[in-house]
């Protein structure tokens, strides 16, 4: 049955089209120590360098770096937290603990969504329905991560003497928050098309080796937008995956070889953006829920307003494993979300 | 004669440091081996050696090489396995089928209760840190 | 095999045709360096301990120490450091046990002494503990049967 929303228009299995000018009107990215010492450090609106944040605990730091992206998004943005009609948001913790932390005091109808590393492209999207709909007026996506509270979770105790093999990645220590709203003015970037990703397996076990896991899902989703929409690779100036890495972006190359496909400019991917690997340490890459979204909102954002690039795709990927799916010898299943976003 | 006496102690202690070295080395080397080579997690190359060591020491194997590498065969993780097997059957011998449950932890109490504890001590004056 | 196992064992294939390669030599070397560093460090200690106690206390002090050595240096933040570089020579050591214990342990502080503290610093040295205990006492338990039937 196909669902006809007003304003929005569904393209093909998996794509909704805005006709309405949904727009980012703001954003404001709050990063960690490391981040602020990477190649993008002068994008980001905030860096707190204690990895507290002045909190008791990893927890409720990474709720806090939440709470302060919303709540100085809503200052800048000039709007009264009463305006705001609701709030998406998700993070890597058990029961979205961040979020849930970040929104206590905030009095703003709330939604929590999970999508691991692909929130962003989610809660975005989410958020861009609501809009385009009329539900709402003004929406906030948000997401976080945290290193410590994602090592504490997925990984080892901090202070465990292991050695981080090549293939691991770097959850980025950070929170965005975007405000979407209609918006008729030119300057904003506008959301066009949100492809909503399905669930894959391919076979990956190793929670050490996630960018192998969500290639098959990046290469996925991107297909079925094109596929939906008509468009082919050439009509963005930039396609960009969340968090693959250095090695799910090059598997990612291959699966696209192998279909013979070749595009006319680079592809792009915001884990590798995030950290410089030779002076950081950081392994295949940045990833995290904070990974995208602070890419995008720090720097991508950016771009987009001053026409350096005019049309992306961004495609965050989310590995979809629990503490248990590798004790349980389960291989973890993935999913990938496109945003086009254009500014027209 | 005398000055023979401390050279030659001296001696025999650089050759025990040297012993301790390359054995304790080597059995490093292999566990990281097989950290590097197989899917096995550091945590499971650990119950791999520990119960090795215990094995070992079942066919009077560790014995040997404790004797011969000193520190170099009590310090590596299978060194803890031998301390417990041979705990284990030193008690056997002396009051029979019981002491096979009451040997290896009494041998190694001391190792056990130390972790334990300071790990406490420990966790009470420091808090983690990222990296 | 149906298309969809087929597709995953292809890519699978891929993803380790492509996989970045880790430098098990240098890895070795670090590992055989500090490893013996250690074991040195223990044998110092037990030399030591020696001239002051009988054979099996010594070790048992030795023990303690190398244990005391390894909390310490979790706590304040420079075996995990260590542990980078030297892989399984800062790992397979008693120290590395220690650290075990002691790394959980101030990780879930945050979660109380009794259920973060108490309950969870087994978290990664338990199976040690598990299986050393176990085969320990198979062990006992045939030497038993062989003392008691010499026969086998």
């Amino acid at each position: 049955m196909k669902v006809r929303l007003k304003g929005t228009m569904k393209l093909g299995r998996s794509t909704y089209r805005f006709k309405s000018n949904v727009a980012i009107s703001d954003c404001f990215t709050v990063v960690g120590k490391k981040e602020g010492q990477g190649p993008l450090s002068i994008y980001f609106d905030m860096v707190i360098e204690d990895e507290y944040a002045g909190q008791k605990s990893w927890e409720l730091a990474e709720g806090k770096l939440l709470n302060i992206a919303i709540t100085k998004l809503v200052q800048r943005a000039g709007e009264k937290p009463d305006n705001i009609d609701l709030i998406l948001s998700g993070d890597l913790l058990n029961q979205l603990s961040s979020s849930h932390f970040a929104a206590r005091d905030l009095d703003i109808p709330f939604i929590g969504i999970y999508g691991a590393c692909s929130t962003f492209a989610l809660s975005v999207g989410l958020a861009s329905l609501f809009v385009d709909s009329g539900f709402a007026k003004n929406v906030i996506a948000a997401t976080s991560s945290h290193f410590c509270s994602a090592e504490k979770q997925f990984r080892y105790p901090l202070e465990l003497g292991t050695q981080r093999p090549p293939t691991s990645q770097w959850t980025v220590t950070g929170a965005a928050a975007f405000l979407i709203k209609q918006e008729d003015s030119s300057q904003s970037p506008k959301i066009t098309h949100f492809t909503v990703g399905r669930i894959l397996d391919f076979g990956i076990k190793d929670p050490n080796n996630m960018g192998a896991a969500m290639a098959p899902a990046a290469f996925d989703t991107i297909m079925r937008h094109f596929s939906d929409t008509k468009r082919s690779f050439d009509y963005y100036d930039m396609i960009i995956t969340g968090d693959l890495g250095y090695v799910g972006r090059k598997l990612l190359d291959e699966l696209f070889k192998k279909e013979g496909i070749r595009f006319s400019s680079e592809l792009f991917d915001c884990g590798i953006l995030m950290f410089d690997p030779e002076t950081q340490n950081t392994g295949a890459g940045a990833s995290g829920c904070a990974a995208s979204a602070c890419v995008f909102g720090g720097y991508l954002y950016k771009l987009l307003r001053e026409r350096t690039f005019e049309k992306i795709l961004i495609v965050p990927t989310g590995a979809l494993m629990s503490q248990s799916t590798a004790l349980l010898g389960e291989s973890i299943p993935v999913i990938a979300h496109a945003l086009a976003i254009e500014i027209v | 004669m005398f000055e023979f006496k401390i050279l030659h102690k001296g001696a025999m202690e650089k050759m025990e440091y040297l012993k301790a070295f390359l054995v304790g080395g080597l059995i490093c080397v292999v566990g990281q081996i097989l950290i590097d080579k197989t899917k096995l997690t550091s945590a499971r190359v650990l119950v791999l050696f520990v119960t090795l060591g215990a094995i070992l020491q079942g066919f009077g194997i560790y014995q040997k090489l404790v004797e011969f590498a000193g520190a170099g065969a009590t310090v590596p993780l299978p060194g803890f396995g031998y301390s417990l097997a041979k705990g284990a059957i030193e008690e056997v011998s002396k009051v029979g089928f019981v002491g096979a449950f009451t040997g290896g932890v009494s041998r190694t109490a001391g190792g056990i209760s130390a972790a334990v504890f300071f790990g406490y001590v420990i966790s009470l004056i420091f808090n983690p840190r990222s990296k | 095999m149906n298309i969809k196992d087929k597709k995953v064992c292809e890519y699978l294939a891929l993803v380790k045709a492509n996989e970045p390669k880790t430098n098990s030599f240098k890895n070795c070397i670090l590992a055989f360096l500090i490893g013996g560093a250690i074991c040195d460090v223990g044998q110092a200690f037990l030399n030591l301990y020696s001239s002051f106690f009988p054979k099996d206390e010594a070790q048992v002090l030795t023990s303690i120490t190398m244990i005391f050595l390894g909390a310490f240096l979790t706590g304040v933040g420079v075996y995990d450091k260590i542990g980078a570089f030297a892989g399984a020579g800062s790992i397979v050591p008693i120290t590395g046990f220690a650290n075990s214990i002691v790394s959980p342990a101030i990780e879930y502080k945050k979660e109380g002494f009794v259920f973060g503290v108490g309950s969870k610093m087994f978290l990664i040295a338990g199976p040690v503990l598990v299986y050393g205990i176990s085969t320990s006492i198979l062990v006992g338990l045939l030497y038993y049967l062989v003392k008691v039937f010499p026969g086998i």
